[in-house]
């Protein structure tokens, strides 16, 4: 009877998480047109948010699931869009594909190097080595300006089309869709990950890493590991960016860019693929609409905003919208 | 029988005060040993000094006859040294299921797999239900710790444990502020556990002691001041003078 009912119960449980799957990419795919069809003149701005969006995701895999205090995530993205963009600007190749190959192997590696770095300390000395990585990231690729075009950024990339079919035309219709599709693709595989063996070891870790050691686990490794998956997927992210702005410029290493991935991983909610996403479209609308209408205050209504959802939500946007709703269904239940 | 487990002279000071000193003991496999001790004696620091949680000042912890003192504490569990904490860690928005399916994973190196879902994976789902099962927590294997009560989550520690197939087995206080109502099904557990396994078991609950152990080791102020039989516990002259010197009466042990 026991056995039975156990694997009904699990039975539920893939179908529940199956579900989840389909309405994840159909919630992407419905936003992704909404976009398209509402600011048909500004697909640079949803290509814009989907890069970042890369980018909060990558933060939330070693922030949400593994619970590493960093504000120096944008050197995994930086690093991407800087091989991506050297790969064209300096040796010739433009095909798009390689070029996001090249941002997801400089992401994985700018990934290893980090966590090497940042894993040695735990709580503030961790942020604080997170914060000095940054800026020698950012440093370096000032200073290499013969690569990297230092402050002037580096231009001259010029994607040739994906496949040789689909050129990157100047209304930034093929930008937008190729970024879909890589976002798509990049959530369906994290979804795999975070409900691994691996992601729940990760999210072990997190709560408890002397218990992991008592089963035998060591955080180490996994964390190392995490963060190399991590950069790949910032490298994403940043080629990306290199592929549909064809520019790379400093601030795409800075200190800023990682603080506001971590103020929009945030508002939406650590620990969930869904609250990384839409943090990011949250954020940036609110960034579009506010920076439009009042130029002199918008920093300080993002402010105000942020410290609504700390206090008064303090799991995120989508985290505490996923809280009443599962609320609701077991009160009813 | 060849000892799994001995530990050599171990000793172990902070800051001035001994906290180990100089405790040695062997244990062999299907061994049932209780460790008790008035609170601050040590029996803690000593489970964390052997299984590498803390590095000892001397000594040395041997198991099935390899030195590991310069092991750390994950090599140790991989070979076969399994321990639980006095307070219970458990990851609190997980399940049962969980728990067990990810220790099944660790034991046998598939913890690392960034693919699948444990619940698909039949080999190590057959060995979670069974484990979980035989401990009367199989109606709750998907339900989140958070929501089931504390003396399950001292069952779902003793079901981690043996979900790492251990040689050796430490169980700190494995009752441990479980209500009396409840003790019978962790005894029961404890009584259950796989004949070869050797056990060590810290407890205060004198009764639970006698029931369990077919040894009893007394540690006061770090040293072993008894190791003998459980019979001859109470009359020892040191252990009660050990117990009255805590304690306003010796009840707990008379
Ligand atoms: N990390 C530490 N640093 C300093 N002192 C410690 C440390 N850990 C334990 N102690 C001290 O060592 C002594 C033994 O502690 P331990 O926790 O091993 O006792 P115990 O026998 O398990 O007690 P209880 O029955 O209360 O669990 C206590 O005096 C404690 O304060
Ligand atoms: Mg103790």
């Amino acid at each position: 009877m026991a056995l039975v009912m156990n694997s009904e119960n699990e039975r539920l449980q893939h179908q529940r998480r199956f579900s989840g799957d389909l309405i994840g990419i159909t919630a992407i795919v419905a936003i992704g047109a909404i976009g398209y069809f509402v600011f048909p003149d500004n697909l640079a701005l949803l290509t814009r948010m989907i890069t970042i969006a890369l980018l909060v995701l990558s933060l939330d895999l070693v922030t949400g699931y593994c619970g590493v205090a960093t504000l120096g995530h944008a050197a995994l993205f930086g690093s991407g869009a800087y091989a991506a963009g050297i790969l064209s600007a300096h040796y010739g190749i433009n095909d798009p594909l390689l070029m996001m190959l090249a941002g997801i192997a400089a992401g994985a590696i700018a990934g290893l190097l980090s966590g090497a770095i940042i894993l040695r300390a735990h709580g503030l000395p961790q942020l604080v080595l997170s914060i000095a990585l940054i800026h020698l990231f950012h440093e370096f690729a000032n200073k290499a300006s013969s690569w990297t075009g230092g402050s002037d950024g580096l231009s001259g990339i010029a994607p040739d089309p994906i496949f040789g079919l689909f050129e990157f035309d100047l209304y930034g219709q093929t930008a937008f869709f190729f970024g879909m599709t890589l976002l798509l693709v990049v959530f369906v595989l994290l979804r795999f990950l975070v409900r691994s063996p691996f992601g729940m070891l990760c999210r072990g870790i997190r709560q408890d890493p002397l218990r992991i050691r008592a089963m035998g686990g060591s955080p180490m490794a996994a964390l190392i590991r995490m963060y190399v998956i991590s950069g790949a997927v910032a490298g994403v992210g940043g080629a990306l960016n290199a592929i549909s702005t064809q520019v790379v410029g400093l601030d795409s290493l800075s200190f800023t860019q990682s603080a506001e991935a971590l103020v929009m991983l945030v508002l939406g909610g650590t620990g969930s693929l869904f609250g990384a996403l839409s943090g990011t479209v949250i954020f940036m609308l609110f960034e579009d609409y506010v920076s439009a209408a009042n130029p002199f205050h918008w920093l300080t209504m993002v402010g105000a905003l942020l410290i609504a959802v700390v206090l008064f939500a303090p799991k995120g946007l989508f985290g505490t919208a996923a809280a009443f709703v599962r609320r609701r269904k077991e009160a009813r239940a | 029988m060849n000892p799994v487990f001995e530990v050599s002279n171990l000793r172990k000071a902070f800051g001035g005060l001994a906290v180990t000193n100089d405790v040695s003991l062997a244990m062999a496999p299907g061994d049932r040993v209780a460790l008790i001790g008035p609170n601050g004696a040590g029996k803690t620091t000593f489970v964390n000094l052997v299984t590498g949680n803390l590095s000892p000042d001397s000594g040395e912890v041997r198991l099935g006859g390899e030195a590991v003192t310069k092991i750390d504490a994950v090599g140790r569990v991989k070979r076969g040294l399994v321990r639980s904490f006095q307070v219970t860690r458990l990851f609190q928005d997980m399940t049962p299921a969980e728990h067990v399916g990810l220790a099944v994973l660790q034991r046998d190196g598939k913890a690392k797999r960034a693919f699948g879902n444990f619940l698909a994976m039949s080999d190590v789902m057959t060995e979670v239900d069974e484990l979980l099962g035989k401990l009367g927590l199989a109606s709750l294997m998907h339900r989140r710790v958070s929501e089931i009560a504390y003396g399950q989550q001292r069952l779902l520690e003793i079901a981690v444990a043996l979900a790492l197939k251990p040689k050796v087995l430490l169980l700190d206080e494995p009752a441990a502020g479980v209500p009396q109502s409840d003790t019978g099904r962790i005894e029961q557990a404890l009584a259950d556990l796989p004949g070869d396994l050797a056990v060590l078991m810290i407890e205060h609950d004198m009764d639970l002691v006698f029931r369990f152990a077919k040894r009893v080791i007394v540690l006061a102020a770090g040293a072993i001041i008894f190791d003998g039989l459980p019979a001859d516990v109470t009359r020892d002259a040191r252990v009660r003078e050990a117990y009255l010197g805590s304690y306003a009466n010796a009840s707990h042990i008379a």
